[in-house]
């Protein structure tokens, strides 16, 4: 199964459209906070922006921390989340290493889907669906290349 | 969070203390331009001055912000330090999206804090802290210091003035979010003389969607209008600064002061020149997938060593009119350091860069000096023409200080009236003929975007009176619905009436939908009515001579149809703002 990745966001320009899409299409809520992929500026506008969104761990230490089984593995990196096992404890933020899960004021927590609905909403391609195993430093190199020989 | 009413938060500065209020008129102003005006008509005080503490600093959003693409402006409106009368101005940033997710369709401003100060408010919190600390710094560090106290990076606004604010500049912006600005009228001047030095607006709630597909199949649908064609691409590509050729190939790109209107050396500040030399990247407003915002870049060598600092720079058409072609400074690099000074300064680049112009041609014809302008100021002199900017940020002396608040009132005491660009306030970068100037010298926020007489020039030949003030008049009543929803002007051509419709349909405000036509109508007559009872007297807004000496490509100004011009419109204006609506008629 294919995970959501974020390789290309030095081309990102802060438009949001991605969390808008995952918090519109996917959770039915008007936000930038309660999706699966949040876009964040780090010292300012000037410095660009990262994306903080599920890395696609396998295993998950969300998964593991999980009291109630409202997360499991999901095939090929991330988690399947049911909502209605979650007793909304936030040990799944506090479990994960790299802020990707969002708890909201009533306690309920947003995490990446790996879905790919946000990804069409990206006006610059900076978002992709792409294989785990895909995912090597080395397959990154060509791309850069291709895009500077574009430009 | 679709509301049938508007949801506001006022806050008084002098007890640090708020209130959420209730208003109704959803469905007869919409939001962002009628809710203001809704708001001063009920807050504001039309007889008292811009600086009484009671005067409100308004921030409205529209029923459409945050929904759909492009939705992403807020409406500013305030008693201006500029004319002393009602004013909107308009800015991106974070701050449209991060007020609708704090919950809320305005926030109110009023009294003045004890202390210099700043205001913090989300959706759960509503903070005044008194920031003595952050008195006289410039725009950037402000910005520095409240990120590190205010969390949210990323979904917070920020808003600030810079230097120019504290001293009541009549041309003090509002910085928001580092690259937009609430530029014109002085809104900085405004905030500072409530002692406010800055605002943070966290959008951190979330709501609920309309049940169904509809709303995100029609979301969808703007979005790929928006990315998918070529409607935005001048936008997103060369972005505005595509006008400095064209305008300057048409022989309307006001230059040296509006000495000429067409040069040679305006090549070295084109779109096509900054965007080769300069261009780093483009950054976007929240909720906006076509990011017009152009970053350059200013690097200075400041050790023999080769050791150097850069600074990110956003620059526009106007800007670079403002600071480039009025100044007579043609290379890009040097426009971007003389934008980074208004930046630093909190100023309104383009009144800034005009007033200034019409400084170096006062010293050129020995109407003021040194003793006035402290450095000697010449059409291309770039360093100077800094300090300068430096100064009348600042308010260095009395010459500079009486500048701050435009250039027409400098002239009145210094001679040079005839060649003070000014249309209602510093003129904009668009010297396409008679039509333009009496559109800005008069409307509502004397500004080219207040109707597109700058397009109508150049459209039409024929020099006749009543299209053309139709034109207006029909131009400006169009933009004032979208200015109420509150949409980014460059998506004109896509939210037409027909997509707005279905766009406040899908959210439930079908009544809206129906009665468009006369909200924008009635939102017009209001912004006028309460501009009016404010002073405003169109009929006495002189156009200065410069304007009428100008040649460009369709020949000499007809300065017969000019005037005739100004005089109708004027009428017209004062008809607007005396009409009933239908309803009390």
């Amino acid at each position: 199964m294919k995970i959501l990745t974020a390789p290309l966001m030095e081309r990102c320009i802060g438009c949001h459209s991605c969390s808008l899409a995952c918090a519109r299409e996917v959770h039915h809520r008007l936000s930038w906070d309660t999706a699966g992929i949040r876009i964040r500026s780090s010292g300012g506008l000037s410095t660009g922006f990262e994306a903080r969104t599920c890395l696609a761990c396998l295993p998950a230490p969300c998964v593991e921390a999980c009291p109630t089984g409202a997360y499991s593995q999901r095939k090929g990196g991330g988690v399947i989340v049911r909502k209605k096992l979650c007793i909304r404890c936030g040990s799944c933020a506090a479990a994960c290493p790299v802020d990707a899960v969002y708890i909201d004021s009533t306690g309920e927590p947003f995490v990446c889907l790996h879905c790919g609905k946000c990804v069409p909403f990206c006006p610059h391609d900076c978002l992709e669906m792409a294989d785990r195993e895909a995912m090597s430093t080395s397959s990154r190199i060509p791309r850069e290349v291709e895009m500077e020989e574009a430009s | 969070m679709i509301r049938d009413h508007f949801r506001i938060m006022k806050v008084d500065l002098a007890t640090g203390k708020g209130q959420v209020m209730t208003l109704e008129g959803r469905d007869q102003v919409g939001g962002g331009s009628g809710l203001a005006a809704l708001i001063y008509q009920k807050f504001g005080k039309p007889d008292a001055p811009w600086d009484d503490p009671e005067q409100p600093l308004i921030f409205a959003i529209g029923p459409l912000t945050g929904y759909f693409p492009l939705m992403s402006k807020t409406v500013m409106a305030f008693k201006s330090p500029y004319h002393d009368q009602y004013a909107e101005s308009h800015a991106g940033g974070r701050s449209a999206v991060a007020l609708r997710f704090a919950g809320l369709d305005a926030l109110v401003v009023t009294g003045k804090a004890a202390r210099p100060s700043f205001l913090s408010v989300g959706s759960s919190h509503l903070e005044v802290h008194e920031a003595h600390y952050l008195w006289g710094m410039e725009v950037q560090a402000v910005g520095k210091y409240l990120r590190r106290k205010i969390p949210g990076s990323g979904h917070r606004s920020i808003l600030r003035i810079g230097p120019a604010g504290e001293q009541s500049s009549g041309m003090a912006c509002v910085n928001v979010d580092t690259y937009r600005h609430f530029g014109r009228l002085g809104g900085g001047g405004a905030m500072g003389a409530k002692n406010l030095k800055a605002i943070v607006i966290q959008g951190d709630g979330n709501f609920s969607l309309p049940e169904g597909k509809a709303y995100a199949q029609l979301f969808a649908e703007v979005h790929q209008q928006l990315t998918k064609t070529k409607m935005m691409q001048k936008y997103h590509n060369l972005g505005t600064p595509i006008n400095v050729a064209v305008l300057n190939e048409l022989q309307a790109l006001p230059i040296r002061n509006l000495k000429e209107t067409g040069a040679p050396d305006i090549n070295g500040i084109t779109g096509e020149r900054f965007a080769e030399d300069t261009l780093l990247r483009n950054v976007a407003c929240a909720g906006c997938p076509v990011g017009c915002v152009h970053l350059g870049y200013v690097r200075l060598r400041f050790h023999d060593d080769h050791r150097y600092f850069f600074r990110q720079v956003s620059y526009d058409h106007e800007p670079i009119f403002a600071v480039g072609a009025m100044l007579g400074v043609t290379d890009c690099f040097r426009v971007l350091q003389l934008i980074d000074m208004t930046e630093k300064m909190g100023l309104d680049v383009m009144s800034a860069g005009v007033a200034l112009a019409w400084a170096t041609e006062a010293v050129e014809k020995e109407v003021i000096s040194e003793q006035e302008t402290i450095v000697p100021l010449k059409f291309g002199d770039a360093q100077n023409l800094e300090t300068a900017l430096h100064h009348l940020g600042t308010g260095a002396n009395d010459f500079y200080r009486l500048l701050a608040q435009g250039a027409g009132k400098a002239a009145a005491h210094y001679g040079g009236g005839d060649y003070a660009c000014v249309l209602g306030q510093e003129m904009a970068g668009y010297a396409t003929g008679e039509v333009f100037f009496v559109s800005q010298a008069l409307g509502f926020r004397h500004s080219h975007l207040d109707s597109g007489g700058y397009s109508f020039d150049q459209k039409h030949e024929d020099r006749d009176i009543d299209k053309a003030l139709n034109f207006l008049i029909k131009d400006e009543e169009g933009r004032v619905l979208l200015t109420s929803m509150v949409s980014c002007l460059f998506a004109r051509e896509v939210y037409k009436e027909t997509l707005l419709a279905d766009c406040l349909k899908s959210l439930g405000y079908g009544t809206m939908a129906e009665q468009m036509g006369e909200l924008a109508r009635r939102v017009q007559r209001l912004r006028w009515q309460t501009r009016l009872a404010t002073g405003y007297n169109p009929a006495q807004v002189k156009i200065p001579k410069r304007f009428t000496e100008i040649t460009t490509w369709k020949g000499p100004l007809d300065q017969e149809f000019l005037e005739a011009l100004r005089l109708r419109y004027a009428q017209r204006i004062l008809e607007l703002g005396q009409e009933k609506a239908p309803e009390e008629a």
